[in-house]
Order: C-alpha cells, then sequence, then structure tokens
C-alpha cells in the first residue's frame, strides 16, 4: 500500500460523461493490495464500466465476501452501498437485495476461494436463479490472503511459488455457471482492458445474472514460471473466441464489420451486444457447443476469453417468480404490510 | 515511434521545465527543496553556482521560469519561484567565506572587462577563481550597470546591490570606477590584456522626433531620467506625467514618477493590454500605485504654450482582432495635458568607442557576434549582455557571461574558443523504503501565495522603500510544497516491466499509456489522456517483452507523485532525481556514470 492518497489532481483533459461525472469520480478509496494485483486493473476496469454507462455511483450496491478480490469494492465506486459479507455468502446477499429493490445495478466481487470453494452452493444458486447481477470473480489460482496455498481454480500441474505441482483437477468457474444454466458467461484478463471492459458493461446492461471470470494475476504468489495464472503464461495461452462490444441503447448499430462477421444481441434496456466471432464455428448463443469448445481449448492448455455464451432470452429472478418489480421501499406501508386481516385471509387459504 | 534515449541529458533536463528555462539554468526544485528544509544558506549558494546575483534576480527577474511552469498546467499559477528566491537571498546566513576564492599565484594571464554590469560581473565571477587577473572599466562611480542606475531603489535596494557585486568584486578585481573606455583600438594597442570583453550594455534610450521634442526642458529620456533620478540630479517631476511607451522600463519610470511628486501619472500606448511587453506582475504593480494606462493612441506633436510643455497630441485608433492580429483603424486625435513627458520607447546600443576597422559590424551597427562563443571576429575580443544582442534581461547577461568566460578561457590557454565542455548528468534513486522517497511526493493543492506590498503612503514617501516585504515564513512555508519537483524523474527500466497496468491506474493524471508502437502523431491522439501539448516531450520504451507493446509517458502534466513507481511490483518506474551538470569555465563535466539508464 502506498503512504499518499491519490491525488485529486486531474488532466486538464478528463472527459466527463452524460451527468456531467469524470472517471475520477468514479474512484474508491486507494488499494492496500500488493502494488501489481491483477484485482487492481480490474478496478480499474470497473470504474472505466460504469463510468461509461454513466451510472450514478449511489444507485449502485456493491457486495463481496472475504479475500484479496473482496476487498476491492472499497477502491471503486465510494459514493455506492455496500459492505463485506460472511466469507462466500455474497451471492445470498445480493439475491435479498435486489428481491427488495430491483431498481439498484449490482455488482458482486469475489474470488476463485469465495466463489468456488467456501461458497461454492451459494454461487451455485445464485446462477440458477439468474439474479440480476454483474458477478465478477476475480481468479488467481491461489488463496493470496493465506500466503499462496492453491485454490480450486489452480490447474492440474501447475506449480506453486515454492515448485509444488498442483496434483488436483480444477474447477472452471464458466464451464460451472454453464453447465447450471447462467445465461452471461465471460472470461477475461485484467490485463486486457480493451477485452474487459466492454464485457462488464454487457454484464452491467444484461438482465440476469453475468458471471465474468477475470485471470487476475497475484503477482506475490502467482506470477512465476510454471505458474498458469502468471501474466506471462495468460499472453501467452490466451485465445480470444468472441470480442464483445456494447452498444449503448440510444446509438444506432453501424456496420463497422463485414455482414455474418456478427451477431448483434439485443438486451433488456434496448442496448446492443455485438459479437465479432474470432473463430468461425462458434454461436455464442449455444449453450452446449460453447461448454465443448471451452472443454476442447483447454485440454490444448488454452485459455479462452471472450463473451463465451449468452441467452439473449435471459428471465431474471424478478420475472420468474412474478414479483413486483416496484422496490418495496417505495411501496406504501399498508401495501407492503396489509394488517392482520390480509394475514388472516391468507392463512386460511393453506387449513 | 522510437525508444527515447534518457541518457541524453537534454531529455530529462527539459523535463524540469523552469530549469530548461532559464537562461542560466537555474536549479530550481533543488533550492527551493533547500528552502523547504530551511537551508538558505545552501539554496543561496546553489543559485549563485548558475545565477550569480540570486539578491538581484530575486527582486528583478523577469521570471522566464515561471510561465515554463509545470505547475501552470495543473492548477492555473506558477509556483512563486523568482520570490523564494529572495527569500533564499534574505535569510541566507554569511557565505563570504564559503564563495570562490581567487588564488593567490596568477595564472599570467589579463584580461580587460568594459562597464561593470551584470555580463562583465559574470565573466569576473568566473574567471578570477581561475587566477586571471581581472581589470573592469565603468564609466560610473559604483558598479552594477544598469541593475544600479535604471531599476527604482524601490524595487532593488542599494545594500542588496553592494553586496552581490562585492562578493565578485572582492576577489581582487581591479575596478577602475570614472574611467569610460573612449577607444577600444588606444586600450588593445596598449597590449596590457589577453582578451577584451566588452559587456557596456545598450545605454542609449530612443528618441522620438515629432514637432516639439526639443521645443521644452521638461521632455526626458526613460532611462536616462531614471539615472538622473539615480544619481540626485532629478528630484521632482510635474503633477502631470505622461510616459509615452509600455515596456518595462516605462513601469520603472512611472512609479519613480509618483515617488517624486506627480499625481496625474499615464503610460500611453499605442497597442492593446494583450501587446504590451512590460511583465504582467510590474503591469499590475504601476496599476496598484493608481498609475492610468491608456491604450490605443500614438504621439503627434508635443503641445508648447508660450515655451511651456502644457500637453500631448496623439492619434486614437479602434482596434479589433482579426485572426490574432490586431488591426487599427484611427478614430481622430485627442490631447492629453501633461507637464512632463517621459519617452520610455526602447533603448539601442551604442558603441562610439569601438573604431569600426577593429571588427566586423552587421545590421542595426551591431559588432558581428557569434552566437556559441560571443567572439566578435576580432580573436580576442568578446562581447556579451546587451551589448552582445541588444537588450535583454539581467538573466541573459548572466549566461553570457558564463559562456564568454569560457571562451576567454579557451582562447587563453591556447584552445580553440568553439571547443565547450560537454554537458553531463546524475540521476539518483530516491528510494527510501518500500513507500518512501527522499523528497515530499504528496501533491499539495495549496494556491499560489500573494506578495504582500507596503501601504501606498509610505511607499510614496521615499524613492528608496522597498515596495515587496517580501514571503512570510508561512508564505514560503506553502509556496515551497507547490513545486511539483519536476527533476525527481520517474525513469523506466523496460526489461522489468510485466505489463501489468498497475502504474496506469493509479495515475492521477493519466500520463501513462501501454500502446502498439506508432508513429508519434497517431500516438500522441491514442492515450488514456490525449497528449495535447506538442510542446511537451512523449517519452517512449522500447518493445517491451511479453506483448512487444512500447510504455509511454506524456510529460506535460505528470504531477511527479511517484504514485506509479510505488504500485510498480517489479521496480519498472523508480524516481531518481535527476541533476544536469552544466560546466562553467575551467571546468569539465566527468563521463555520465552508469546510470542504469535502460
Amino acid at each position: 500500500m502506498t503512504y499518499i492518497a491519490k491525488p485529486k489532481v486531474h488532466a486538464p483533459t478528463l472527459a466527463k460523461n452524460e451527468i456531467g461525472l469524470t472517471r475520477r469520480d468514479y474512484e474508491g478509496t486507494i488499494s492496500t493490495l500488493c502494488a501489481g494485483c491483477g484485482h487492481d486493473s480490474i478496478t480499474a476496469a470497473i470504474i472505466q464500466a460504469f463510468w461509461e454507462l454513466s451510472i450514478p455511483p449511489y444507485r449502485v450496491a456493491k457486495l463481496s465476501g472475504i479475500g484479496c478480490s473482496s476487498k476491492t469494492p472499497a477502491y471503486f465506486l465510494k459514493e455506492a452501498h455496500g459492505f463485506n459479507s460472511v466469507h462466500g455468502r455474497m451471492p445470498a446477499l445480493v439475491g435479498g437485495a435486489n428481491a427488495a429493490n430491483s431498481d439498484v445495478t449490482y455488482i458482486g466481487v469475489s474470488g476463485d476461494g469465495d466463489s468456488l470453494s467456501i461458497g461454492f452452493g451459494q454461487m451455485s444458486h445464485a446462477v440458477r436463479r439468474n439474479v440480476n447481477m454483474l458477478y465478477v470473480l476475480e481468479n488467481n489460482g491461489v488463496y493470496g490472503l493465506t500466503k499462496g496455498q492453491f485454490s480450486a481454480a489452480a490447474d492440474r500441474g501447475s506449480l506453486s511459488k515454492k515448485g509444488e505441482a498442483n496434483t488436483m483437477e480444477p474447477i472452471d468457474g464458466c464451464l460451472l455457471a454453464l453447465t447450471l444454466g447462467a445465461t452471461f458467461v465471460a472470461r477475461s484478463f485484467s490485463g486486457d482492458k480493451a477485452q474487459l471492459v466492454p464485457i462488464l458493461k454487457a454484464g452491467i446492461a444484461h438482465r440476469g445474472f453475468a458471471f465474468v471470470d477475470v485471470i487476475s494475476p497475484c503477482v506475490t504468489f502467482n506470477d512465476h514460471e510454471g505458474s498458469t495464472k502468471s501474466y506471462a503464461y495468460t499472453r501467452e495461452h490466451n485465445v480470444e473466441i468472441v470480442q464483445a462490444n456494447f452498444v449503448a441503447p440510444a446509438k444506432a448499430i453501424t456496420t463497422e464489420y463485414e455482414p455474418g462477421d456478427a451477431t448483434n444481441v439485443m438486451l433488456h434496456d434496448g442496448s446492443w451486444v455485438r459479437l465479432r466471432k474470432l473463430d468461425d464455428d462458434y454461436d455464442p448463443t449455444d449453450r452446449d457447443r460453447a461448454y465443448a469448445h471451452i472443454r476442447e481449448h483447454q485440454r490444448k492448455g488454452e485459455v479462452v476469453t471472450g463473451l463465451l455464451h449468452i441467452s439473449p432470452d435471459s428471465q431474471d429472478l424478478h420475472a420468474q417468480l412474478g414479483t413486483i418489480e416496484t422496490p418495496l421501499i417505495e411501496l406504501p406501508y399498508e401495501q407492503l404490510c396489509p394488517g392482520n386481516a390480509e394475514l388472516q385471509k391468507m392463512q386460511s387459504r393453506f387449513r | 515511434m522510437r525508444r527515447t534515449d534518457v541518457g541524453n541529458p537534454d531529455y530529462y533536463h527539459q523535463v524540469v521545465d523552469c530549469q530548461w528555462a532559464c537562461p542560466a539554468h537555474t536549479n530550481v526544485p533543488e533550492y527551493i527543496r533547500l528552502i523547504a528544509q530551511g537551508r538558505f544558506t545552501d539554496a543561496y549558494l546553489l543559485n549563485r553556482e548558475s545565477n550569480v546575483f540570486p539578491g538581484i534576480l530575486g527582486r528583478t527577474c523577469d521570471r522566464p521560469c515561471e510561465p515554463a511552469c509545470r505547475r501552470t498546467r495543473v492548477d492555473g499559477k506558477p509556483v512563486a519561484i523568482c520570490r523564494l528566491k529572495r527569500v533564499a537571498a534574505d535569510h541566507r546566513d554569511e557565505v563570504t567565506h564559503l564563495l570562490p576564492r581567487a588564488p593567490e599565484k596568477k595564472n599570467g594571464k589579463k584580461v580587460a572587462l568594459i562597464g561593470a554590469g551584470p555580463a562583465s560581473l559574470s565573466v569576473a565571477n568566473d574567471l578570477m577563481p581561475l587566477g586571471y587577473q581581472v581589470t573592469i572599466f565603468e564609466k560610473f562611480a559604483k558598479p552594477g550597470g544598469l541593475m544600479r542606475v535604471n531599476i527604482p531603489a524601490f524595487r532593488l535596494p542599494e545594500q542588496v546591490l553592494d553586496e552581490e557585486i562585492g562578493y565578485v568584486t572582492g576577489m581582487g578585481v581591479d575596478v577602475r570606477y570614472n574611467s569610460p573606455v573612449d577607444s577600444l583600438k588606444a586600450l588593445l594597442d596598449t597590449k596590457a590584456f589577453d582578451a577584451v570583453f566588452v559587456g557596456s550594455g545598450a545605454p542609449k534610450g530612443k528618441e522620438l522626433e515629432i514637432p516639439g521634442r526639443h521645443d521644452s526642458d521638461q521632455v526626458f529620456i526613460g532611462i536616462e531620467w531614471l539615472a538622473s533620478i539615480h544619481f540626485g540630479h532629478v528630484e521632482s517631476v510635474g503633477k502631470r506625467v505622461l510616459i509615452i511607451g509600455v515596456g518595462n522600463t516605462a513601469m520603472d519610470c512611472c512609479r519613480s514618477a509618483k515617488r517624486l511628486g506627480a499625481t496625474d501619472v499615464k503610460v500611453v500606448a499605442r497597442k492593446t493590454r494583450k501587446y504590451f511587453k512590460a511583465s504582467p506582475w510590474e503591469l499590475e504593480d504601476a496599476e496598484e500605485e493608481q498609475v492610468d494606462i491608456v491604450e490605443n493612441r500614438e504621439p503627434i506633436r508635443f503641445v508648447i504654450e508660450h515655451g511651456k510643455l502644457v500637453g500631448m497630441e496623439f492619434k486614437k485608433f479602434e482596434s479589433v482582432e482579426v485572426n490574432g492580429k490586431l488591426e487599427q483603424t484611427v478614430a481622430g486625435t485627442e490631447i492629453l495635458p501633461c507637464d512632463t513627458v517621459i519617452l520610455a520607447i526602447g533603448q539601442d546600443n551604442a558603441f562610439p568607442f569601438i573604431e569600426r576597422e577593429l571588427m566586423e559590424f552587421g545590421k542595426w551597427d551591431m559588432p558581428v557576434v557569434d552566437k556559441t562563443t560571443f567572439m566578435s571576429t576580432r580573436p580576442g575580443v568578446f562581447f556579451g549582455g546587451d551589448a552582445a544582442f541588444g537588450p535583454q534581461n539581467i538573466i541573459w547577461a548572466v549566461e553570457q557571461g558564463h559562456q564568454a568566460a569560457i571562451s576567454i578561457h579557451n582562447y587563453c590557454q591556447g584552445v580553440p574558443v568553439g571547443e565547450r565542455p560537454q554537458r553531463g548528468m546524475e540521476l539518483r534513486s530516491t528510494r527510501m523504503g518500500l513507500h518512501q522517497w527522499s523528497y515530499s511526493n504528496d501533491y499539495n493543492p495549496a494556491k499560489r501565495q500573494k506578495m504582500v506590498h507596503v501601504e501606498l503612503k509610505k511607499r510614496f514617501a521615499t524613492m528608496s522603500t522597498e515596495v515587496e516585504v517580501g514571503f512570510s515564513a508561512e508564505q514560503t512555508a506553502a509556496e515551497v510544497q507547490r513545486c511539483l519537483n519536476c527533476d525527481v524523474q520517474t525513469h523506466f527500466t523496460e526489461s522489468q516491466c510485466i505489463e501489468c497496468d498497475a502504474c496506469i491506474d493509479i495515475c492521477p493524471v493519466d500520463c501513462l499509456t501501454l500502446t502498439p508502437s506508432a508513429d508519434e502523431a497517431v500516438i500522441r491522439q491514442h492515450l488514456t489522456a490525449p497528449a495535447v501539448n506538442p510542446e511537451q516531450a512523449l517519452f517512449a520504451s522500447g518493445a517491451l517483452k511479453q506483448t512487444g507493446r512500447l510504455m509511454i509517458k506524456d510529460e506535460n502534466v505528470c504531477v511527479h507523485c511517484g504514485l506509479c513507481a510505488e504500485r510498480c511490483p517489479t521496480y519498472a518506474w523508480d524516481m531518481r532525481k535527476f541533476t544536469v551538470l552544466i560546466p562553467h569555465a575551467g571546468e569539465q563535466v566527468a563521463e555520465p556514470a552508469a546510470t542504469g539508464a535502460r
């Protein structure tokens, strides 16, 4: 960590978004993570995405569990709501908050330990329920906060800092999300903001559970030779198969690419995700083929990145349950709590 | 884009905008840090190495450093560099024992300097410690040249002049006062000197030959009038005074008139304010003293009634700006009543004492002088200060004195004058610990401190009451923290970079970008923040290991906070203190030490 706060002074050319805020207005306190941590770059990408979407910071809830990744919500959107949950329990909190108030934009930040070990069940059910949120899994393959033990996401055969090989099979967050019916599945890399920022924007706009697995090297415990989550390894083995571009609702889709080369998927808010396939026989709307494709590359030791799957017909939790869209806080008290007579009436239905 | 060669002393030197802009390349950030530490004497001595007269310049410098100051581009106002220089001078301890001394044993070479102004004094300052016997011929009874006779005492107290000139002459310079040189040929013919330096300034005020000019004894030439005030020959002035011209001499004239009892003082300018030659702060100081500035007037005649000056007639203009150019159309005439007129419309050189057959003279009847060596076409005769290239400021005279001293030294030692000692550099890490630096790296949002002036009534009472009181301790403490330490360079070692983006994400002013190589013009458009200031360099690394991209840094508004280096996991970024080594006469800069520049 640094001893000084990031100075408020900014570049004279710093731009403002549609609601008159600069990117600096979306920052949080200065990071206390190790210098060079991939998580800090993801934080910067999140700041950029929210700024570009002109979302007022106070209309955002940011929640997390425990771990290095889960510290990061403090470093962005200082005016947003949020707190750290019990380890691995962030998905339940977002689910609850979202049930009570669907008008707020939800972002959950988690790590490979928080999501794939202690919070495995929590994440799985949030996927299943299709809670409307952006779920960022900052994946470094190790438990950084407890000095670099292998996490459940560590690849078999990858080496620890001391040179020990991991003997267990990894849990792949994207494959898991696909099997559980996730409606938005992406993988990216903290060192590639050009790819990451549009994916985050699309994930925020997507109505439903947007799962983004971000390879985020741990500079302290997992950036050595023999690591499969280092900056160098990720850059060498990264295969981008779908390039996502986010197009805001008001903007017309321009023919930037050759026809047939790109697919446009309209989101609920009228924005578009423009998917440019870099691999011919890939269809990001086909869940089964997406799964097979990722597996195939995995066998070759490659890391597939991009917006891997999107379901255009996503139905989020509220839509599935038919619950009221109005935030509970906006309902009149009489409607929210109709009184004993109504309760008795309801209970009589179960007798 | 090509990899930037940071091993070339000029690259990092240009990043230190103030030092680069200063003709004498005063090490501004270093002396400001010394002031911050309360080391006024050290700050003074560091100043003196480059500019010789810190106390004088701390009051009178034209401050080319301040418009260049990076702080201007960050928060609108430059660091008050000049005022801080005065702080160092005002609060220094006794320095006499710390100054260079002339050796007992002389080197046998004799040099004559004509005029005891800043240029000649700088030459003497550099040559005396090398064992030269230096003789200065001065026409007045005291040294200092225009610094003494043309700058009023309310801006520059005599004591400050005497002390700082004394440091130079005290080395044993043979100053011949009241000894104007009437013939350079005669001086050369004595063969008493191995080299001669002409630092006689630009002592002739420009004339304005319009009707009535010579029909009154109340029309004066600015610099002559100022000198007459200095010598006590002029002790009063009419109540209504017109100053013609709007340069810094005009400012000194109008303010002097106020002190001599004038009540209605107008400075009359042909153009509009944007085109005034006077420094903005001198204009402000004059206006504070209730001097009127009248624009758009061109003098056409003096109005004399019964042999008495009663006014001046002007052509009136209407001015409009068209495509950045001033277009003026005549809109009638006007008579401004007055009792005295001071002409301050510029200065000319005058070399009545130089026989033209001695050397080549060129345009404007100016001697032909080499811009690097300051030698005329006659070997062994050198020029500097206003005498070389016309009127400029003191700091230029000082620098030209330094350069001429190098030439004179070469010339006397039989080395070609064109063989100049090369500049060098030092680069040292300021890292003291993981996140500690040997400089104050936190950006301080303090605003520029305002100089306090003596109240009007008090200052008009005498000619010599210094108007500016100098910074208080509190003002100094605040102002020093505004300096961005631009000499502490963000030094990049490309072989160590893992392209993690940490530096880019933390930079408060968006200086940094990782980008594929392209032409500089293209890169400038595609940075984290577009590089809009073409006068500021882009640093470019070579191709980086992992992706072959380049690390680009736009130097424009870097606040040197060191956060890039603090957030760098591999120490690819380091904050290194840069010192440019600029040799003076008789000095050689050692080969630059291995600085790990790559």
